[in-house]
């Protein structure tokens, strides 16, 4: 992400929109300015609203306004001048934006966000199934960010306890060895706003696996939340995980529900519905 | 995406949050989503939902070609006509409810469309629980939130993570929260106003506006 200094007025507006605090107005340069380093390139501050103004007027009426002490009130996500400029990236810095902005698709999985549908086309997709638990674990949000070799940090730990890792998503495309749970290594040190690492064991696992995340979560510089999900018996009941998670001193206030109202309807996937159950886990 | 999964909150904080969302499965069911896709979001309309987005944006969508006179007469409406009419690519879309009886009316016309589509609903584990009782279904699959580790002491206080979390992708920065916060408590913005301004930066429209006010209204009427 850049700010076009012609246009950039330093009205500043900007500096709260940006979720990693990375933009700032340069003293020298009175304009703002992006910290490469800790940008994501999210793309929320070119996404904010933005008038076509002419920036030599608005620095002007800025000055007169700041020497009369007056202060302007203007809407908080407005730029005046539209000022930024979304640049084409390269490897590995464009891991930034596919992982960052919500809008752009993670070609590995063709899905938009943190690309992956975890259990949300359960219903259809059958990656989880009775007596198994989909884990969740997302590094990096809410608000903090997360660079690669955090998360390899993870992932190392998990391939310890021979987990299976979730074909279809992002972070698992980025490995290089299931076994050991490396990530490429040119793009460690690449911070991005948020990923997921996605894995399924059978529920006997769940404590081992909780207390596994709950202790490399200390050992590494951000966030971590987790999800746990299985699919419900045919009352629509899970007597199995949720009593364990109670056992286990979890507290899970909040849920996403699959109401199983999905069914396969493309005609090439009908012909293989009779094969609808998931992958074993160990 | 886990957009909505980890919001902020004690199950009484979510009793006029309940977000519903349709998801075609890669490969599975996502010929001819976009049609089906556009009749949910239809669906979801016409029970007056707090939001409601495609994919792209929300019914609280920014411009870029904003007259100057916009710093005095914002545009506050949600326009969810133009969010189903840009609809265009198969993709996740979801609608918010601020109550449950609105939710539960609009579940079950959403099941007499039988769309065919994953339908989710991203609420407290006992609200969704009811609500697919009351509507006659049975879950199908339960993700749990077991809420986040922050043993860096990276995370604001509680009032700043409640607005900002309900963008889920993290575009509603801990900034703005902050300082709409400190705006509303001002006098310097209305919480329609502030909640409005936060919506803008949620382009899945998972933003709930109205939960949002609530959370406002509370922070200046109980402030120290």
């Amino acid at each position: 992400m850049l700010i076009d200094t012609n246009k950039c007025v330093a009205c500043a507006n900007c500096i709260p929109v940006c979720p990693m605090g990375a933009i700032y107005v340069d003293p020298a340069l009175n304009r703002a300015t992006i910290d490469q380093d800790q940008c994501v390139e999210c793309g929320s501050c070119a996404r904010m609203s933005g008038e076509q103004l002419n920036p030599t007027m608005v620095r002007g009426v800025r000055r007169l306004a700041k020497a009369f002490r007056f202060r302007f009130e203007p809407e908080p996500d407005v730029c005046p001048t539209s000022a930024f400029v979304v640049n084409d990236l390269e490897w590995p810095r464009i891991a930034r934006r596919v992982f960052s902005d919500p809008l752009v698709e993670h070609k590995s999985t063709g899905i938009h966000g943190r690309g992956t549908e975890e259990v949300k086309t359960n219903d259809v997709a059958h990656r989880v199934d009775v007596g198994e638990v989909g884990y969740v674990i997302e590094f990096g949000r809410p608000g903090v960010g997360v660079r690669f070799h955090h998360i390899q940090t993870m992932t190392r730990a998990l391939s310890k306890l021979d987990v299976h890792f979730e074909e279809k998503n992002p972070i698992s495309h980025l490995m290089i060895d299931e076994a050991t749970g490396d990530l490429k290594e040119d793009l460690l040190n690449e911070k991005i706003l948020s990923a997921i690492v996605e894995i399924k064991t059978t529920i006997d696992r769940v404590p081992v696996v909780l207390d596994t995340v709950a202790e490399v979560s200390k050992q590494i510089d951000t966030v971590v939340a987790i999800g746990v999900s299985t699919r419900c018996d045919e009352n629509g009941d899970d007597k199995e995980l949720e009593p364990l998670l109670e056992e286990l001193g979890y507290s899970h206030v909040r849920a996403k529900t699959n109401m199983g109202l999905g069914r396969v309807t493309n005609k090439q996937a009908g012909e293989e519905v009779s094969d609808q159950h998931a992958t074993p886990v160990r | 995406m886990t957009n909505t999964l980890h919001r902020y909150g004690d199950a009484e904080s979510f009793s006029d949050d309940y977000i519903i969302f349709a998801i075609p499965c890669k490969g599975k069911n996502d010929e001819g989503a976009v049609d089906k896709l556009k009749t949910f979001l239809r669906i979801c309309a016409a029970h007056k939902p707090a939001n409601m987005g495609n994919s792209q944006f929300g019914s609280y969508k920014p411009s870029k070609s904003l007259k100057p006179t916009v710093h005095w007469n914002r545009e506050l409406d949600a326009d969810y006509e133009t969010v189903i009419d840009a609809l265009s690519k198969s993709g996740t879309v979801a609608a918010v409810f601020d109550s449950r009886e609105k939710t539960e009316g609009c579940l079950k016309d959403v099941i007499k469309a039988d769309l065919g589509l994953s339908v989710n609903v991203s609420a407290s584990v006992e609200g969704a629980k009811n609500l697919g009782e009351c509507c006659g279904l049975s879950r199908h699959s339960v993700e749990y939130s077991l809420g986040f580790t922050d043993p860096h002491d990276h995370l604001p206080n509680s009032q700043v993570l409640e607005l900002s979390t309900m963008c889920g992708h993290g575009m509603v920065s801990f900034n703005m929260a902050r300082k709409m916060l400190d705006m509303v408590r001002e006098g310097r913005r209305t919480p329609d106003q502030a909640v409005t301004t936060l919506a803008r930066f949620c382009p899945c429209g998972v933003y709930n506006p109205s939960r949002a006010k609530r959370l406002l209204e509370d922070a200046r009427n109980h402030q120290a």
